[in-house]
């Protein structure tokens, strides 16, 4: 067997792609591995139950939003507390600001370049710099939008980066009046540029055709929280997993007992695990998580302009799931422009200035889930505490990891499509890193890893000999 | 009245008043840790040490050392600076004072003489020896990882509330500040729930149950407004 080996880069975090070819020289296999190790959920033991959230929120400096609501509402369930109406409220409006600035990185900063300026594009101008000198607006939007997202986390939270603002039991702080009228004032500028952006994707779409044909498309299960009426959800709700033709494989599934449905896998290549479904069974219970999914798993969006992309969306694939992981671009500007019109519903909300935002109680379950959904897809913190409210055991599902066994078939499809003899061509290094940035996935959260990422692919053939190497620094 | 120098200035002092207390009327700041007013002086963190430079540079904690006749006292040096920085980096060393998680994050006397002193690396070799954390009491709960061994609290508790619930056992880096005999401190049979010792601490080592990162905030002030029966500020 041969092997072909890419690091990856525009990603968060480390990564490195084999391809192990066969002995006729065709692909026979294409492994995604995740190569460092962090260990939260082994020093987490033995801290506090109310440390938890601004503890796990240091997993990620991208998406500390996304483990610090989720950290505090498995404190919630530990406390056995219903969190007061306002508290919910606020942290759906952070959640929100999370995903808006999350996504937006992901498409303007990340993934532009390529969609802009072409996969064969010279590395050296394929960043945000090259985009800004080829299209300064959309550049600049893209920077905009992401500041936006990050001014309401800051504006609740204290600050940008890692607020320590949910906490068992509530939030720590209200919004201010004063507060509700800086989001207010920046809301419409955001939504145009969503408008633009959502504009230009469906408008190039059709340039990209021979990509979203092999980036990862391939039928697969789809799980995501979607609310009680069925419409999109990202903060409460129920799991929801759908099969490709988007019949329900499972409703109403309770996202504390993930256990019963949620099996995961370990390979000795990778640090990061295989979760699956698991009355499919492994590796068959593959799913994908994040954007796509939960577009695919909603009946709706359930606000008035990111209802009508989503039937733009469906018009891909009619009655069907949507299975081309290219659209998860697609997907993360819809949830943007959904998530901006939320916002804006949120902030009309009189409620949402009310100062009753915590709920006081003591240690009252022993376990407790935390489940919601990340700008990447659905995020899992589960605890076990002593008495007295010691952590004793931690495991956490992170969005990356869902994601993981779609991620290596889709490195595999596209070798398949672009691989020629054993030469590692920049398009092909390329297009690699493409189709793992499509899912956005963040390596540091994954591996819960540190350290900068760049991404190698190794070429390897049928005996185990290195064929081909090529290394991008980050 | 007693006559003496500290900076190269003249300063009257009271008989049987410290350094410390005299630098301060003269509006000198010399950094300490261990010593809390209204509780007895304990010179165990070394980190208001001067010199005197007519006892021959010598070193003293001035929160422990009675004023003199004609002292000559050098507060503020490089030499100073760089010994308290390494009291402080030993301290930082010596547990696990991760501030980014922590209840007293923005509010830890620790902290901030790390910033007062320009402590911004750390030269000797994190320990990182593993402490536990004590949650079994009702109202406050306890982190080794965060304790400087400073006292405040076994002070607070004995001179101020009366209860000598807390204690040191063990040796060296392995002294733990313990309820009665090495009871959880839920478990304490002496400890009236007061939260003296908590207000007394000046880290995040003994805190309020429930308080998440960066929410204790302590009012170390009461212990001598409480003792010397003072109007509380």
């Amino acid at each position: 067997m041969r092997h072909l080996r890419i690091p990856v880069t525009r990603i968060e975090g480390h990564g490195l792609i084999t391809v192990h070819l066969g002995e006729d020289g065709r692909v026979r296999e294409a492994r995604f591995h995740v190569t460092e190790v962090r260990g939260f959920e082994r020093f987490c033991v033995g801290r506090t139950i109310w440390e938890m959230p601004a503890l796990t929120a240091r997993i990620c400096g991208i998406c500390p939003v996304s483990h610090l609501l989720c950290s505090a509402k498995a404190g919630d369930a530990v406390l056995a507390v219903r969190i007061p109406r306002p508290a919910e409220k606020l942290r759906r409006l952070m959640n929100l600001g999370q995903i808006v600035q999350s996504h937006a990185l992901s498409f303007f900063h990340l993934s532009s370049p390529d969609l802009l300026l072409g996969w064969d594009a010279d590395p050296k101008v394929r960043n945000i710099l090259g985009v800004a000198a080829f299209d300064r607006k959309l550049a600049l939007d893209g920077i905009r939008l992401r500041a936006f997202g990050q001014e309401i986390i800051e504006i609740l939270g204290g600050k940008r980066i890692h607020p320590a603002w949910a906490v068992p039991g509530g939030v720590n702080q209200p919004l201010t009046e004063e507060g509700r009228d800086r989001i207010a004032a920046k809301l419409p500028e955001a939504m145009r540029i969503a408008q633009d952006a959502l504009a230009y994707y469906e408008s190039r779409m059709g340039s990209w055709a021979e990509e979203i044909e092999h980036f990862g498309n391939f039928p697969s299960l789809f799980m995501a929280l979607v609310a009680p009426d069925g419409s999109w959800e990202h903060y409460g709700g129920f799991l929801r997993v759908v099969d490709a033709e988007r019949r329900i494989v499972a409703d109403g599934l309770d996202p504390a007992r993930y256990p019963e449905y949620i099996g995961e896998a370990v390979e000795p290549w990778s640090y990061l695990k295989f979760p699956y479904y698991k009355p499919y069974g492994y590796p068959e219970g593959m799913y994908r998580v994040g954007p796509l999914a939960r577009l695919n798993c909603c009946e709706r969006f359930g606000t008035k302009l990111a209802d009508e992309a989503l039937s733009r969306f469906r018009a891909l694939a009619p009655g069907k799931a949507v299975t081309a992981s290219f659209h998860y671009h697609y997907a993360r500007l819809i949830e943007i422009l959904g998530a901006l019109e939320k916002i804006g519903e949120l902030l009309s909300d009189p409620e949402i200035l009310s100062t009753r935002v915590r709920a006081e109680a003591g240690i009252n379950e022993l376990e407790g889930v935390g489940v919601h959904e990340a700008p990447r897809g659905t995020l899992i913190h589960h605890y076990g505490v002593d008495e007295t409210g010691v952590i004793r055991r931690v495991n956490l599902i992170v969005s990356t990891g869902h994601n993981n066994l779609a991620m290596n078939r889709t490195v595999a499809q596209i070798a398949e499509h672009w691989l020629s003899g054993r030469e590692i061509t920049e398009g092909l290094l390329n297009r690699l890193e493409g189709g793992i940035r499509a899912y956005d996935p963040c390596l540091s959260c994954s591996v819960h890893a540190v350290g900068r990422m760049p991404l190698r692919v190794v070429l390897v053939g049928p005996e185990g000999e290195i064929l081909a190497e090529r290394t991008r620094g980050a | 009245m007693i006559a003496l120098t500290i900076d190269g200035i003249r300063i009257q002092a009271e008989e049987g008043e410290t350094v410390l207390q005299a630098a301060k009327r003269a509006g000198i700041r010399i950094p300490t840790l261990c010593y809390l007013e209204g509780l007895s002086p304990r010179g165990a963190c070394r980190l208001c040490l001067v010199e005197v430079r007519n006892w021959g540079g010598r070193l003293v904690p001035a929160c422990a050392t009675p004023v003199q006749e004609g002292m000559d006292v050098v507060a503020h040096s490089p030499r100073l600076l760089e010994l308290r920085r390494a009291i402080l980096e030993m301290l930082f060393a010596e547990r696990n004072h991760i501030c980014a998680f922590c209840v007293s994050n923005g509010h830890c006397e620790l902290q901030d003489l790390a910033a007062e002193l320009g402590m911004d690396h750390v030269r000797y070799p994190y320990r990182w020896l593993p402490f536990f954390v004590d949650l079994s009491h009702a109202k406050y709960g306890i982190d080794h990882n965060r304790c400087v061994l400073c006292g405040r609290c076994v002070r607070a508790c004995a001179e101020v509330e009366g209860a000598a619930t807390w204690g040191f056992s063990g040796r060296g880096i392995f002294t733990l500040v313990e309820a009665d005999l090495g009871e959880p401190w839920g478990k304490s049979k002496t400890c009236t729930g007061c939260g003296k010792c908590v207000q007394a601490c000046p880290t995040g080592a003994l805190f309020e149950k429930g308080k998440a990162t960066s929410e204790q905030r302590k009012k170390p002030e009461i212990l001598a407004e409480v003792k010397e029966r003072r109007p509380r500020a």
